[in-house]
């Protein structure tokens, strides 16, 4: 019986069969650019301004991909890549440790100013830092910070989303846990290594994939802080790639290069698709 | 919520709180003053000075009819991307939901897109619709049909809509996905036997319960196609032609940076902040609501 209702709802024989087929077209339209741009990245730059270029790659791949990490267009490519690890790996430890401590403090501490500092934290919380350019990229500039990787990161960690899942998570650690390490006479900072932060590891790696696809995926940020190419990150560094005259762009190298930019956060996606979909879940909820 | 147990002492919380007050401080509440207090000067045409104008930025920026008609731009622009990236989502979602087996695979794939950055997906789109080599607009030429995004507002329009909303469908499978898969099965198999085809099934029963999710997609990716599309925009069309692509955040860029004109930027960052300050307070009475659920 139960198996009988089950056919009813999930779909058996011809619509089975559809079912994949619609599934199987949406993942291919879906795909289409990301393949389009990976044959891109294997052909001459002749094969690609006649149009129509080819729709399966060349033999040009290892040439194309060498040219765009070694020598690139203004800067290698290497280096591009370097800056925005840096840059995505600093935003994302930097977020997880201020908010761990500052989550810490508001909840196992009653101190002066502790509801003040809650509400001034609480306000961050959603301001993205594409309204507040002008004077951020002011206050950038008088530290002489342009052009360097506390530039990059230290602007887009002041936010409060971390601060209220450890706050959140933290809340739900049993008290006894607590008590126990008074009555044992513990220190504060012991409690927060020994037992707090290895009780947050699942919740510290979800929000570490997040962070650092947000941290590898900015753009108008690396944008205006790094004048000099040395310093760019790969994301904003494709558009610096096209000729500004009238000179056909190198789409091999450019293609090439668009590739490497979504390698690394694919991985850290796709490899950690379950820390990946739990801190989705998490951070926006 | 309150922790029963408390440690002592003040001086390590205080010290335990600093770097995020300090981070919060000066490159949060500081940047946002200013922009607030800049919003009400003009700067002298040689930079020596500040005239105080009170309102005056505001008045002008309201009346000025470029910056009209980029909030009407920033309007069309988010519903159209927040309608494409949720209307193919949860077909594909309500798709992989029926599927018993594959499903996995499938999300696996699906959820790529999500990993490309916006400026990235600007650029693997521009390259599919680039006038003199880009395959699409050859074909389409093929076909009779002369692409131009270059000269033509509601081509790139459209070019920009469907760049920021590719990725964006990956995003919104997910969520759509969950809470399909959380829909209890004995109602819809209850209905089912009842006789109630599938449409009718969805219509009457998984889209109403789907409405916590939908309602904060439509949020979340409002607030997307506000804030985290400047690169799709800047890469493909830098707001043109004749500003047809300029919505309020890449005004604020190119006023500020490009133009120069300070006092205006701040005035239209303060207006952003309002914005978002009004979409926030939209997605906590949401959760207010789901509470009740």
């Amino acid at each position: 019986m139960a198996r009988e209702i089950h056919g009813m709802v999930e779909k058996r024989g011809t619509g089975l069969w559809l079912t994949h087929v619609f599934m199987i077209l949406g993942i291919l339209v879906i795909f289409f650019p990301i393949w389009l741009a990976f044959v891109a990245s294997t052909v001459t730059q002749s094969d690609i301004i006649r149009p129509p270029m080819p729709v399966w790659p060349g033999d040009q791949m290892w040439i194309n991909y060498k040219n765009a990490l070694f020598s690139g267009i203004n800067v290698p490519v290497g280096t591009m890549l370097f800056n925005s690890l840096i840059m995505a790996v600093g935003i994302a430890v930097g977020k997880i440790v201020i908010s761990l401590l500052s989550a810490f403090a508001i909840v196992y501490f009653k101190f002066p100013g502790r509801n003040l500092f809650f509400w001034l934290i609480f306000l961050t919380l959603m301001l993205p830092v594409e309204v507040r350019i002008v004077p951020t990229y002011e206050v950038v500039a008088g530290f002489g910070m342009l052009n360097s990787y506390s530039g990059l990161i230290f602007p887009l960690i002041a936010s409060a989303t971390a601060t209220f899942l450890f706050r959140q998570f933290f809340l739900t650690i049993p008290d006894e846990l607590a008590e126990a390490a008074r009555v044992d006479g513990a220190r504060p900072m012991r409690f927060f290594l020994d037992i707090v932060v290895p009780m947050s590891r699942t919740n510290i790696a979800a929000l570490f994939v997040i962070l650092f696809i947000y941290g590898w995926n900015q753009y108008l940020w690396p944008l205006l802080i790094t004048t000099d190419p040395e310093m760019n990150t790969i994301v904003m560094g494709i558009k610096q790639m096209f000729p500004s005259g009238d000179d056909f762009a190198h789409w091999p190298t450019i293609m090439a290069t668009s590739i490497l930019a979504m390698i690394p956060p694919v991985i850290v996606v796709v490899g950690m698709q379950r820390l990946f979909i739990r801190g989705l879940v998490d951070s926006e909820k | 919520m309150e922790k029963r147990v408390k440690f002592r002492g003040w001086l390590l919380p205080l010290l335990l709180i600093a770097p995020q007050v300090v981070i919060s401080a000066v490159f949060f509440f500081y940047p946002a003053g200013q922009a607030i207090w800049q919003s009400l000067f003009i700067p002298d045409p040689f930079g020596l000075s500040m005239q105080y104008v009170g309102l005056g930025n505001f008045e002008f920026l309201l009346s000025d009819p470029y910056y009209r008609a980029s909030f009407v731009t920033t309007a069309i622009f988010s519903v159209l991307v927040t309608l494409c990236s949720m209307v193919p989502a949860l077909f594909l979602a309500v798709i992989a939901d029926r599927l018993i087996k594959g499903s996995g695979v499938y999300r696996t794939l699906l959820i790529w897109p999500y990993a490309v950055a916006p400026a990235v997906a600007g650029v693997l789109w521009l390259f599919m619709f680039n006038t003199r080599v880009g395959v699409v607009s050859w074909y389409l030429g093929q076909l009779g049909y002369d692409w131009n995004h270059v000269l033509n507002g509601g081509e790139a329009m459209g070019l920009v809509v469907v760049a920021s909303a590719w990725g964006r469908i990956s995003y919104n499978f997910l969520f759509f996905f969950a809470a399909l898969q959380a829909v209890p099965r004995s109602v819809i198999e209850a209905a089912a036997i009842d006789g109630a085809h599938f449409w009718r099934r969805f219509w009457t029963i998984v889209l109403p319960l789907l409405s916590p999710t939908t309602f904060f997609l439509l949020v979340v990716n409002i607030v997307y196609s506000f804030f985290e599309t400047f690169g799709v925009i800047h890469t493909i069309t830098a707001g043109g032609p004749q500003q047809t692509t300029t919505i309020l955040v890449y005004k604020v860029y190119s006023d500020g940076f490009v133009s120069q004109d300070l006092g205006s930027s701040s005035a239209q960052s303060v207006i952003l902040l309002i914005v978002v300050g009004l979409l926030t307070v939209l997605q906590f009475k949401f959760i207010e609501k789901r509470v009740h659920y």
